[in-house]
């Protein structure tokens, strides 16, 4: 494993409001309003002049919205033309992959400046188009025939890391209880209420209804409920990410011009990339994601940095059992010990390891092609100490971690983030 | 090329006269299902076509009730889900098939590790053509 030639900073970071948008906001809007939102954190500035090219990450604006050919689409709205504007895709990891691409360019020495994009819009199709459109991030051939949804295939992770390590139903909700908390505080959020809100709401409604008010007395109760009914068992409606709308934007520059841009650079210490085989069945194991395990181990090699460092994490979690996993693949516990963490708290933005401060795929939203850059807009505030509402960290944050991850588990990029 | 050759769509030929078959390497003894024109552990075009006893334990499993466009079509839906399984067979690999013969609409009582063989499933669904797909069920 070899080093980064020269040092890589993150100078600036923006996304759109997430939501469920179209036709009101698309592509070019929510491209616009990341982009915005990120030359606005740019200390001293930036214009399309300073930038080289325009990474572009995105799943499959071919199928939500019957658009190939992205980058040049994406650049021309900031007037990056005609500078280079390629596409990656790598499922859910595809704005991580643009953005460790667009890393290693400017270590190798070839550029100073990239804008990376990670953009999705998917609610221009209906719900069973977005399903059709996420499972082709399995084996078509021989999973998708056998039944396999994006849902049911983390589903079926679930119900082995359950049989393996006795994981309950009740742990799966603490990880959407203690994100939706998170999400609260996040005005980008796509869902801005603790379930603990959305349960009093119900409440009111039925009330104002003059229905049978339910006894719930709290937000377990509510979520053993109808209010919360399977989607893929073990999971249900509150396992499951949200279908969003949304766009992320970063600029990264080297070492020699980086202190143009700001005083306070982000410097993107560790990167790591691994694969696995996309069907699951073709893996050795369900209970692990063994790209997680190889992303991480690159990253931390890279950074000279462990587990144990990281302060903050965001990690990929488009179920909650993928945050269940990610814990454990990143190294951060034990297999089988993260829901001990889990039910004391840990991840909670006060706790010993704060996990998914943004409020997580789970609460913030999940624009596949989008996640992984907005993943590094969320650290990028944390450490800057620009994080909105209450959920800014009350220490300084000097390092820290993102986690991304593929379809089921095929694709996994990690990077990790020092002041 | 034979007309026996390793392939996708001779394997799905098999699966329709209700043979599950991999390949298993000559080299390394490796079984892959569905089978491998390159072996999965060394990576060598030694395989050989093999039949599957069809036996096999029940790794993981999702009761699935928002299904994919194929399955609404087979008749699935929120009120009948249907089980979607990863399968650990006998000879070493895994697949994934649907599972039937359980109580999809209570998955309490399905359990990872209990005994499964194998179950053609004939699709025969206006607008698609016909078809064997690959099935399990409680041995
Ligand atoms: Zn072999």
């Amino acid at each position: 494993m070899g080093k980064l030639a020269r040092k890589v900073a993150l100078v600036g970071a923006g996304t759109s409001k997430f939501g469920q948008t179209f036709p009101l906001r698309r592509i070019p809007e929510h491209w616009t309003d990341a982009w915005l939102n990120a030359v606005a954190t740019v200390d001293n500035g930036i214009e399309p002049k300073d930038i080289e090219a325009c990474y572009v990450g995105n799943y499959s604006a071919d199928l939500f919205n019957h658009q190939g050919h992205l980058g040049p689409m994406i650049s021309s709205l900031v007037g990056l033309n005609p500078k280079p504007a390629p596409r990656f895709e790598g499922a859910c990891a595809s704005s991580g992959i643009a953005m460790r691409q667009a890393l290693i360019t400017i270590a190798s020495g070839l550029m100073d400046v990239i804008c990376v994009c990670g953009i999705e819009v998917m609610t221009e199709v209906p719900t069973v188009g977005v399903t059709d459109a996420l499972a082709t991030a399995s084996d078509v051939t021989f999973e998708y025939t056998a039944g396999a949804t994006f849902p049911g295939l983390y589903a079926a992770i679930a119900s082995a890391h359950m049989h393996k390590y006795g994981t309950t139903h009740e742990d799966l909700m603490r990880v959407a209880i203690k994100n939706h908390i998170n999400g609260k505080e996040n005005p980008y959020a796509q869902m801005q209420r603790s379930i603990k809100d959305l349960m009093e709401r119900k409440i009111a409604k039925v009330k104002g209804a003059g229905g049978e008010v339910p006894d719930w007395k709290d937000e377990f109760d509510y979520l053993k409920s109808p209010s919360n009914p399977p989607i893929a068992w073990p999971l249900h409606l509150f396992d499951c990410s949200l279908v969003t709308d949304g766009a992320a934007c970063l600029f990264l520059a080297s070492e020699d011009v980086a202190k143009k841009f700001t005083d306070t650079p982000i410097w993107i210490t560790g990167t790591g990339q691994g694969s696995a085989a996309i069907a699951m069945h073709d893996r050795t194991t369900l209970t692990a994601l063994e790209a997680t395990v190889e992303a991480s181990r690159q990253a931390y090699q890279m950074s000279g940095r462990g587990p144990k460092d990281m302060q903050i994490a965001e990690v990929h979690d488009c179920f909650t059992i993928a945050e269940i996993c990610a814990m454990e693949d990143l190294g951060f516990y034990e297999k089988g010990k993260a829901v001990e963490a889990i039910k004391n708290k840990d991840t909670y933005r006060d706790g010993a390891k704060p996990i998914n401060t943004s409020g997580g795929l789970k609460s913030k939203g999940h624009p596949v092609g989008a996640t992984g850059a907005a993943q590094a807009v969320e650290i990028f505030k944390q450490m800057r100490g620009i994080a909105e509402r209450d959920r800014q960290m009350k220490f300084d944050v000097e390092i820290a971690m993102t986690h991304n991850l593929g379809g089921s588990g095929g694709t996994c990029v990690v990077q990790i983030y020092e002041k | 090329m034979s007309e026996n050759e390793i392939t996708i769509n001779n394997y799905l030929k098999y699966l329709s006269e209700r043979k599950l078959m991999g390949s298993k390497c000559k080299k390394c003894g490796q079984v892959d299902v569905p089978a491998r024109k390159l072996c999965s552990k060394c990576i060598k075009p030694a395989t050989e076509w093999t039949e599957m006893s069809g036996k096999g334990k029940l790794a993981a499993f999702s009761s699935i009730n928002v299904g994919t466009p194929y399955f609404v079509k087979k008749g699935y839906d929120r009120k009948k889900p249907y089980v979607f399984s990863v399968i650990a067979l006998d000879e070493g690999p895994m697949v994934s098939a649907q599972l039937v013969g359980v109580d999809e609409s209570h998955p309490e009582t399905i359990k990872v590790g209990m005994l499964v063989k194998v179950k053609f499933l004939k699709v025969e669904v206006e607008g698609l053509p016909e078809k064997v797909d690959l099935g399990f069920e409680p041995a």
